[in-house]
């Protein structure tokens, strides 16, 4: 800064202080929820320190899951997750980065209007087509299975433009100098664009998986079995049912574990997750 | 558009390249929407069995219907509340961590998670602490006489959803301030320091206008997360209710066309939210366009 003036370097650390409790706290309540047991919530306040059930809760939910609620158990719904969050950033990823290579290296016809059926899907989130597009998995026979899961998430502009966008900016000599040698299109990309991308690839990856995991408008729609349910939907039906028996433990350990792998993929790997943010965004 | 200097030509290559995604694109996105747009002007009879051309009766019942005004009132109050409240409280923090220089990654890895945090996450985690018996909050605001209960009053519905949809925000904004800032040329804050600016006075004439392009790409990125993200947090904690206090346009399209099973409604809200992204995108674009420029 500028100058030093004690008072305010005194007030910003205390205002970000109080950011980051804020932040952090509502996380805070639900992670002692869970380690108390079911009885603890029956009078009063929620408890605000740790109590002695966290073994207990967890190995249950992970174990066996909570049979009254119908819900299968957590790590079912983790790996559901887990599955759904890698298959859409893979896919995603492999989808765009060929298409975005087909728009940038090659001349053929249509290229104009390939680039512009990709980029209207910019426009048309899930949410707005819900029915519609619920009507074509159901009719393809893709309801309740990963296929259902993930291909309608999968086709996405963001990723196509982000490598549209890369590929411009690498130098031209890379690809004069391999078609010299004697390579083909397809071992350029191979042996030369992919491994130059591989920085962006590994941002954009973090973004998608967490864009994957946190779905959950579509999977509540396409499954119905609870063997397809993700740890997100699976939250929701725990709730529904905890007017009957409130097992707010349970609840909560589930939450804390749904939040878990997202979260540590954004904290290992902060730079990678910035550079995927501002880049595919802008 | 453009290509690279020397390019490949090859007679089958490219379209086999393109044609994972085109054929992802056309079958879930262009078919379902061109669907929805055709259905928006059909009726089907109670039974499903006969579907008839309506022309924009549909669309004249939803936009004459109270219920969707309400819902677009919601909606528009629910994406004002959001932005406000989590770009406000994202600018004063990226602010304060842009200010301290040696612990700015430290502040910054506490704040950037609940990214990460699904909707419907971060909508079970205020509705516990909201929540009407055991809630921590409402314990506290009994004290200052205030009786909480969202599944009661709309307006507390609101601001539950309001503080949960913002508080997932914030770590987004957040960022794109915080990368603002930094571009802030540091030769014009020391030129008005010297001419004897408060630090106050520097943020409000020089800092805050440079920062206008980061201000209105977050404004529309927020308001396009209300809309179409929000589904979760809503979902989780006030179901559309009390009564249709927090229905928002998304939600609306759900219950009436899911849970209500009228298709025909639902397609012409479907394409209605459909010209509303278009607006957006259109406006994110111009503006991207200018600030190239800029």
């Amino acid at each position: 800064m500028v100058e030093n003036r004690r008072f305010l370097n005194v007030l910003t650390h205390l205002v970000l202080i109080i950011g980051v409790l804020v932040v952090a706290f509502p996380v805070y309540v639900a992670f002692i929820a869970s380690t108390h047991e079911a009885g603890a919530f029956v009078r009063g306040v929620i408890p605000l320190t740790p109590g002695d059930h966290f073994w207990a809760t967890y190995s249950q939910m992970l174990g066996s899951g909570w049979q009254v609620a119908g819900a299968p158990p957590v790590w079912l719904m983790l790996a559901n997750s887990t599955i759904m969050a890698l298959a859409i950033a893979f896919g995603k990823i492999t989808i765009s980065i060929l298409s975005a290579f087909a728009i940038v290296y090659f001349r053929f016809r249509f290229r104009l209007l390939a680039f512009w059926i990709i980029f209207i899907t910019l426009m048309l989130p899930v949410e707005v087509r819900i029915i519609p597009t619920y009507a074509v998995v159901a009719n393809l026979g893709m309801l309740n299975s990963y296929a259902g899961l993930t291909l309608p998430l999968i086709a996405s502009a963001t990723a196509t433009f982000l490598f549209r966008q890369f590929f411009m900016t690498v130098p031209e000599e890379l690809m004069e100098a391999s078609r010299v040698d004697g390579a083909g299109p397809m071992k350029f990309f191979k042996d030369i664009l992919l491994p130059v991308s591989i920085t962006n690839i590994a941002a954009l990856f973090v973004i998608m998986f967490i864009y994957g995991w946190v779905q959950y408008l579509w999977p509540l729609l396409v499954t119905t079995q609870e063997d397809f349910y993700t740890i997100v939907l699976g939250i929701k039906r725990l709730m529904a049912s905890s007017d009957r028996v409130p097992a707010w433990n349970l609840i909560m350990a589930t939450v804390t574990l749904a939040m878990v792998p997202p979260v540590m993929v954004v904290l290992l790997m902060q730079k990678l997750f910035v550079k995927g943010l501002t880049e595919t965004e802008k | 558009m453009q290509t690279k200097r020397s390019t490949y030509r090859h007679r089958w290559l490219p379209y086999l390249l393109l044609a994972p995604q085109l054929a992802i694109t056309l079958v879930f996105f262009i078919w379902p929407a061109s669907q929805a747009v055709k259905s928006s002007f059909e009726r089907t009879d109670a039974f499903g069995f006969k579907t008839t051309f309506v022309g924009l009766s549909n669309y004249a019942r939803v936009l004459a219907d109270p219920g969707y005004l309400n819902a677009l009132g919601r909606t528009a109050i629910f994406a004002v509340s959001v932005t406000v409240l989590s770009m406000g409280v994202a600018l004063l923090l990226a602010v304060c961590v842009n200010r301290v220089i040696k612990s700015a990654r430290f502040y910054t890895t506490l704040l950037v998670w609940p990214y990460a945090v699904a909707p419907v996450v971060a909508g079970v985690l205020w509705w516990f602490l909201f929540n009407p018996t055991i809630g921590l909050l409402p314990h506290l605001l009994d004290w200052f006489g205030i009786n909480w209960n969202h599944r009661v009053s709309g307006t507390q519905a609101m601001i539950l959803i309001t503080i949960a949809a913002a508080w997932k925000q914030i770590s987004y904004n957040f960022l794109f301030f915080l990368a603002g800032l930094q571009s802030v040329p540091h030769s014009l804050i020391e030129a008005a320091a010297i001419d004897g600016a408060t630090p106050f006075k520097r943020f409000w004439t020089i800092v805050f206008p440079l920062l206008s392009p980061t201000t209105f790409f977050l404004m529309i990125i927020n308001i396009n997360y209300v809309m179409f993200d929000t589904f979760g947090v809503i979902d989780a904690t006030t179901a559309g209710g009390p009564g249709t206090a927090t229905m928002t346009l998304v939600y609306k399209v759900y219950t009436d066309g899911v849970a209500g099973l009228n298709i025909g409604s639902s397609s012409a809200q479907s394409v209605i939210l459909m010209g509303i992204v278009i607006l957006l995108t259109f406006i994110q674009f111009r503006y991207v366009e200018r600030r190239v420029n800029y």
